[in-house]
């Protein structure tokens, strides 16, 4: 699948909520649902300091594409960190860079990717195409 | 006149708007108060009547506007009884107050070894201007430890005091535990070692006029938009002996008196402050703001505040698993909660969807959380224009937070 693909299908599961509990309830469950990252990998190195929440990010190249690994300490920070993931991870460095993430936007969690929430969420999206340019000339 | 918190509503538009499809519940006074109509009508009117710059133009408009905005500065003299006029100086705000005492008054007071006193409850804005002013002049930043309820040490606050202290900076009421601090006997044994006392008073005056001269503060600072006023501006309160001894901060238009490029000469008190082109729609809505808090009574907004403080903590305190950070025995209508296992981003994010306005985060007082061992928490900060039904819809929405977040 594209990311665009995977943008799309996200867009369509939200479109089934009804109202902003039914969303939050389902970002809460995703937020509980795995462990993002390895535990080792929550280093001071990964850290990204939003005022709000902490969000850790780590990127590996595997097969020419990248596998993200992402944890925060608020729940529903984590959540929107498991939909970022779902996202982008196993894709090419590539397609990273071009593609426009819209899906935040379409399902009405921009206010979460605004610079004024400093939930980290903001740094962690160009952390995650830093990564990607960064993977590029490796591939 | 009798206090009634329906009719104080109605004199502020903004609380009968409605945040996400819910009637807002502003509980997020301690980061900045609403405005009330005058305060409103005055901006609005010195940009479309009365435009025009003020101190220097002898055309009619701007003596208008001179007269307006230097009305906003003896307004507050009177509202903090202050002795002159010049003692007071309009700033941006009071971290621009204690960053003005900090450097104008430390780099030309300050020795090498000299030391400066805060409290462990500081707002960063208070802790770091002294640290950069104690680091240059290689002066010692000591701080006064609290106990569990969030109160000062004053045994510990007394054994730090020597010759060596030049300085003791500390916080009115604290924005994040709601402390009130007992600043007159601090600055009574402040006063005994020679010492001066700022005073950030950015949270007490929402709550009551601060007496300077009865406190006998030697430097006061606070923003007028935490006081129902408008934002940008603030006021520096100083003893009118030290503000003739300490230099100007900043140079530029109004503050001097001759300029040529050998010397310049600089204006007097408040001028030798003020320079540039000030916030003039703000000063002269400084006045509509004193004037619109001077007619409130306040004996009975104190109990009322307090009520709302009592009956919120009550409350509060039957959510399980909840602990309120800072529990002094005097404290301001301010209440600081955790709730264990939940972050408090998680919290604030889904009352905000129930129309109701907290602050969460670590409030700017790192060190502070530090000490209780928290990374944040949920801050309600109740002013006089809030109710008790107000309480019952923060309880709802935070019980059905939790509901979610627990499941």
């Amino acid at each position: 699948m594209t990311i665009n693909e995977r943008q799309d299908e996200v867009i369509e599961e939200f479109e089934m909520f009804e109202d902003w509990m039914d969303k939050y309830e389902y970002l809460i469950s995703l937020g509980k649902e795995l462990p993002l990252i390895d535990e080792a990998k929550k280093t001071e190195e990964n850290i990204i300091k939003g005022c709000q929440s902490r969000v850790w990010l780590a990127a590996e190249l595997d097969h020419a594409k990248i596998q993200f690994s992402a944890d925060s300490d608020a729940i529903i920070t984590k959540g929107i960190i498991s939909l970022m993931i779902r996202v982008l991870t196993d894709s090419s460095p590539k397609e990273i860079i071009e593609t426009e993430l819209y899906f935040i936007d379409k399902v009405g969690l921009k206010e979460h990717l605004s610079p004024t929430r400093s939930n980290g969420l903001v740094s962690m999206v160009k952390q995650m195409k830093m990564y990607a340019i960064a993977y590029s000339s490796k591939v | 006149m009798g206090f009634n918190v329906n009719d104080i509503r109605k004199d502020f538009p903004i609380l009968s708007r409605e945040v996400n499809g819910k009637p807002l519940v502003y509980l997020d006074n301690g980061a900045t108060s609403q405005k009330p109509q005058v305060v409103i009508d005055a901006i609005t009117g010195y940009y479309t009547h009365d435009n025009a710059n003020i101190h220097r133009g002898v055309h009619t408009l701007s003596q208008v506007a001179t007269t307006a905005y230097e009305e906003g500065r003896k307004k507050i003299q009177t509202w903090i009884n202050a002795e002159h006029s010049e003692e007071v100086i309009f700033t941006k705000g009071t971290t621009d107050g204690i960053n003005l005492i900090s450097n104008a008054w430390g780099r030309t007071t300050l020795q090498k070894g000299d030391e400066v006193i805060i409290t462990e409850m500081e707002h960063h804005s208070n802790i770091v201007p002294w640290q950069m002013i104690c680091d240059e002049k290689e002066a010692i930043l000591k701080v006064i430890p609290i106990n569990d309820s969030g109160e000062l040490l004053m045994d510990e606050y007394k054994k730090l005091l020597s010759s060596k202290t030049k300085m003791v900076a500390l916080v009115h009421i604290s924005n994040a535990l709601g402390t009130i601090n007992p600043i007159k006997e601090i600055v009574e044994l402040a006063h005994e070692v020679g010492a001066k006392v700022l005073v950030d008073g950015a949270q007490q005056v929402a709550h009551a006029a601060p007496n300077v001269r009865e406190l006998d503060v030697d430097f006061y600072v606070f923003g007028l938009h935490k006081m129902f006023g408008p934002t940008g501006i603030g006021i520096l309160y100083g003893k009118k002996k030290l503000l003739d001894e300490i230099p100007p901060y900043q140079g530029g238009g109004d503050m001097i008196k001759t300029v040529t490029f050998e010397k310049t000469t600089y204006n007097e008190l408040p001028f030798k402050f003020e320079a540039g082109t000030p916030n003039i729609s703000a000063g002269i809505a400084t006045a509509a703001a004193v004037d619109y808090i001077t007619a409130l009574n306040w004996d009975e907004i104190h109990v009322h505040e307090q009520e709302l403080l009592n009956y919120a903590t009550t409350e509060l305190k039957k959510i399980p698993n909840l602990k309120i950070i800072g529990e002094a025995a005097n404290k301001a209508s301010v209440i600081s909660f955790v709730v264990e296992g939940m972050h408090a981003y998680d919290l604030g994010v889904i009352v905000d969807k129930m129309g109701i306005a907290v602050r969460t985060g670590h409030h700017c007082t790192q060190p502070l959380m530090n000490r209780f061992g928290i990374q944040g928490t949920v801050r309600a900060s109740f002013a006089f224009y809030n109710t008790k039904e107000e309480v019952d819809l923060l309880i709802v929405a935070l019980n059905r937070a939790i509901k979610m977040l627990a499941q």
